[in-house]
């Protein structure tokens, strides 16, 4: 029958409608102002709650909702206010070793949450916080990898026998190696050639030095800033885990930048002493008897003095992997995984050292607060780096060593701690921060009310044209907007995790706007048949139809536009372009199909009615119109 | 026809002047894109923006930035970073910078000002982003033309490219002109712009299409025009629609969303008209036939049948 949708599409339907309804549900409970505490190294436990409970209780702060995992304390209080207070009550109780973060903690209903209903992402302009620009020092890491490559050349050399007459590092992608003949050089060069794909070899004299040349091709360059930069995004992710901000962004910017948005952070001074914590493994091998006092440094191991060599066998950055575990003796450990390059690397070093000892050093930069007086005789806090280096293994190589080892001789603290270190720790190149900005929770809210207010008003008046310019259909539409809304609100919250941001607010309202056009263009075509004289249940049926293909050529091509901004964008063009794409497609669904479910069960299968369309124009000639023309 | 000619003209006009203004006025961009010091003054009487400029350059700061927000009042600076601060100090050279500007500027007029406040911003995009952006509109525009294309004849790509070209360069044109700030959500603005313009077109096109295929008789220009009759009562509703929302963001949105308002506001009319006036004067003027929209196999099949 015409007009009629079968049983299982009003079904579908209506079972959408409920999922939108559902899944947007979760953003009408605000969230909690709530405190995350946790510790640099170690775990937190129930053990750390009264000191906490009784700070709280002197500074005379309500709080409830505590939580305890194993990472971190989550505690909730009632007021922002009382959220500083208590912040400052806290970290003068437990000291400068924890992270106590500001942060918002879901009121969201359990069983929402079991569906896996949340809220929306708020960015950091309509909910504050601090955004950081970071620059990756890519020098350091090319040099760093030459000097991998300057500790490799010279270990093959001596595993090969071949005399050399000095090795230099020329630039951070230059290395040179001097030899005493032409034979020499061409056997090294043979050695090389496989090993160091990377490298490019070229030979020269010069005074009678027969010299080969290595450079760093621009490719391996470039895939070592990749790389680099990729790697430290994921080690700040970690980072920033441990602040507990409930939606961090970690972004690529360029070729070398990394842009990190704390929303909900106020501040930014912690923000930096965790997002530039570096901790990093160093694997060496003692100092053979008798080296120059030059080649090795002396740390303390268990109260004894040991020499450790200053050439590094392995970077931490080699390490892909470090988990706690208790070995075959029972006996505390951190098995460490290297990745590929790392294991050769480790296989080489210890199949020709087995006997010798091996140290791990473990490179901590640290920041303290220092206080000194400006020239204005004010005190003035700056914040200042150091760096701590402790041997935290001294151990006999047994056998040589492949992509999997463990440290042993730990107590288990020290492994359990060890181990989240490292994996968290290892920055591929030192960042640098180059700008930073704080927006205020207060300007953030003004934004997210202003923006609502709109959203508001403008659905409001658009309904209200809609309802008097095409009656029962304006209805039908109506109804659908406000699907559409909570469609996209609910796709935001649950579905894509997108970050709303005041232009993506814009471009909900804009989808606003514009999805009502697909019905304006169903309706104006059912009116026109309707004025060539078609009965009611006919126009309907060739007003959606006809209208159809002009509405997928429409969204299609701005859907389109929608994809390149986002795949191009950054910022807020990318939530700009999320949500109209998010909207395109809600659109067209509650727009076509929403709409034509309604107007179906208003009208359909009934013969002889007129329609609720508003007024149209009678007796259009039929040469104008192509309804004559159908097939 | 008359209006068409009228309207070519209108517009070419419209392109030449947003280019000179854009070539001599360039844009006021914000401090998105070039990080600096932004000090807010609120005047007590409307503010002449060319006084204030005369003033700042007067005494040293020659590349400031004067643009008006909310009110003729109220006024915003933009100075560019000091590079000799360090960025740690650079907040609070803002605020001395802020109340030295707003000193100045006292006793220079008549007018009573208010410091609003003054802060240090960062820029948020660097130069390689604009320039990525740039790439981005352009891929953009090569995959609309690609589509249409497809979906229509490549006559109809050229006529969706100008006209979108139309809008940016006379949005880009009323932004110079009227020194309106052009930050991000200017910015995202006008990315809304190319898909609303675009999307009014192609509404307009397949109304030509669909008649060009289905009506017998009639010249391009007739086609044309009945097919922009046919399509006016919903481009000005679904116009009208989007004003309302607009109008509703730039009176009650906030500051932050007044730009992005005014610049959409301004897209949308100018996208109307170049969807009823741009798009199809182009495929006009490039000959359109009957023959440019058949259906190939399919529909030469069908016309062997009718006698």
């Amino acid at each position: 029958m015409l007009n009629k949708y079968p049983a299982w599409k009003n079904i579908l339907i209506l079972i959408v409608v409920i999922l939108g309804f559902l899944y947007s549900l979760p953003n009408l409970y605000p969230d909690d102002p709530a405190l995350q505490i946790s510790h640099e190294l170690t775990e937190l436990s129930q053990g750390d709650m009264p000191v906490i409970t009784s700070a709280l209780e002197a500074a005379e702060v309500d709080f409830f909702g505590e939580e305890i995992d194993t990472e971190s304390i989550r505690i909730r209080l009632n007021t922002l206010d009382d959220q500083l207070r208590a912040k400052t009550a806290i970290e003068d109780a437990l000291g400068e070793s924890y992270i106590v973060a500001l942060n918002l903690a879901p009121t969201t209903p359990g069983w929402l949450q079991a569906i896996g209903a949340g809220k929306m992402n708020l960015g950091l302009d309509l909910q504050g916080g601090v955004h950081f620009l970071m620059e990756v020092d890519m020098d350091a890491a090319i040099i760093r990898r030459m000097e991998d490559n300057l500790s490799n050349v010279r270990t093959i050399l001596r595993e090969q026998r071949i005399r050399s007459r000095g090795l230099n590092l020329m630039s951070n992608s230059h290395l040179e190696v001097r030899f005493a003949n032409d034979e020499d050089r061409s056997q090294a060069r043979s050695e090389m050639v496989t090993i160091f794909p990377e490298l490019q070899m070229q030979s020269r004299e010069a005074e009678g030095v027969f010299i080969l040349d290595m450079r760093m091709t621009p490719a391996t360059a470039l895939q070592i800033q990749t790389d680099t930069l990729q790697a430290n995004r994921t080690t700040l992710l970690n980072r920033v885990d441990t602040l507990g901000v409930s939606e961090p962004t970690v972004q690529q910017q360029g070729s070398d930048r990394i842009v990190v948005e704390l929303p909900g952070m106020q501040d930014p001074a912690q923000a930096i002493r965790i997002l530039q914590r570096i901790a990093t493994l160093e694997i060496h091998l003692e100092s053979e008897l008798g080296a120059s006092s030059l080649s090795y440094e002396t740390y303390d191991y268990e109260g004894i003095p040991v020499n450790v060599d200053n050439s590094v066998v392995l970077q931490g950055d080699s390490i892909s992997n470090a988990v706690y575990q208790l070995d075959q003796n029972s006996q505390p450990s951190v098995v460490l995984s290297l990745d590929a390059q790392g294991g050769n690397q480790m296989n080489r070093a210890t199949r020709d050292n087995v006997g010798r000892r091996m140290d791990i050093l473990l490179i901590e930069t640290k920041s303290r607060t220092i206080t000194s007086i400006n020239e204005d005789g004010e005190e003035v806090e700056d914040i200042e780096f150091y760096e701590e280096k402790e041997l935290i293994m001294h151990a006999t190589i047994q056998q040589a060593l492949g992509r999997q080892f463990s440290i042993t001789g730990l107590t288990p603290r020290e492994a359990s701690d060890l181990a989240p270190l490292i994996r968290s720790g290892s920055l591929a190149a030192p960042m640098t921060i180059v700008e930073q900005s704080v927006i205020g929770p207060s300007m953030g809210q003004e934004n997210l009310d202003q923006g609502l207010l709109g959203v508001q008003v403008a659905s409001g008046l658009v309904v209200l044209f809609m309802l008097f310019y095409y009656r029962t259909f304006g209805m039908a539409a109506n109804a659908a907007l406000i699907m559409n809304i909570l469609m996209i609100v609910a796709v935001m919250s649950s579905i894509i995790p997108a970050t709303l941001t005041l232009p993506g607010i814009v471009g909900i309202v804009l989808t606003v706007g514009m999805a009502v056009d697909a019905n304006v263009l169903i309706f104006t075509r059912i009116r026109e048949e309707l004025g060539a004289g078609a009965p009611p249940q006919q126009a309907i049926d060739a007003g959606y139809n006809r209208a159809f293909t002009t509405i997928i050529d429409a969204n299609l091509t701005t859907f389109l536009v929608a994809a390149v901004l986002y795949t191009i964008g950054t910022g807020p063009v990318r939530g700009f372009a999320i949500t109209l794409m998010i909207g395109i497609i809600t659109s067209m669904f509650t727009a076509i199909i929403g709409t034509r479910a309604i107007v179906n069960l208003i009208y359909g299968g009934k013969s002889g009615k007129t329609l609720s369309i508003g007024s149209y124009r009678k007796n259009i000639k039929q040469d104008d119109l192509n309804i004559a023309a159908g097939k | 026809m008359g209006v068409r000619k009228i309207a070519g003209i209108g517009s070419i006009v419209l392109i030449i002047v947003s280019i000179v203004s854009l070539a001599f006025n360039s844009l006021e961009f914000g401090l998105d894109f070039t990080s600096g010091t932004s000090v807010r003054l609120s005047y007590s009487e409307a503010v002449v923006v060319a006084d204030v400029n005369q003033t700042l350059r007067e005494n040293g700061y020659e590349d400031a930035v004067v643009v008006t927000f909310g009110s003729d009042r109220d006024i915003r600076i933009l100075l560019p970073v000091d590079e000799t601060v360090a960025v740690g100090e650079q907040a609070a050279q803002a605020v001395i910078v802020g109340e030295s500007i707003a000193g100045m500027l006292q006793s220079s007029s008549g007018s009573e000002i208010t410091l609003l406040g003054s802060d240090y911003v960062s820029a948020k995009v660097g130069g390689e982003l604009v320039e990525s952006g740039g790439i981005g509109m352009l891929v953009a525009l090569a995959i609309i033309m690609v589509y249409i294309a497809m979906r229509f004849q490549f006559k109809f790509s050229v006529g969706a490219v100008v006209a979108l070209a139309h809008d940016l360069i006379i949005t880009l044109g009323i932004f110079s002109l009227f020194r309106i700030e052009f930050n991000l959500n200017t910015l995202a603005a006008l990315l809304a712009i190319i898909g609303y313009s675009l999307n009014d077109t192609i509404v307009v096109s397949d109304r030509i299409r669909e008649n060009f295929r289905r009506l017998r008789k009639g010249t391009p220009l007739e086609m044309v025009n009945i097919s922009l009759n046919q399509t006016l009562s919903r481009t000005l509703i679904t116009s009208l629609t989007t004003l309302l929302v607009l109008f509703s963001i730039l009176f009650i949105g906030g500051e932050s969303t007044q730009g992005f308002a005014v610049a959409l506001i301004i897209g949308v009319v100018i996208g109307t008209y170049s969807s009823i006036y741009i798009a199809s004067n182009v495929i006009l003027y490039m000959n359109v036939t009957r023959e440019d929209l058949m259906l190939p196999v399919k529909e030469g099949a069908e016309l062997d049948d009718i006698p």
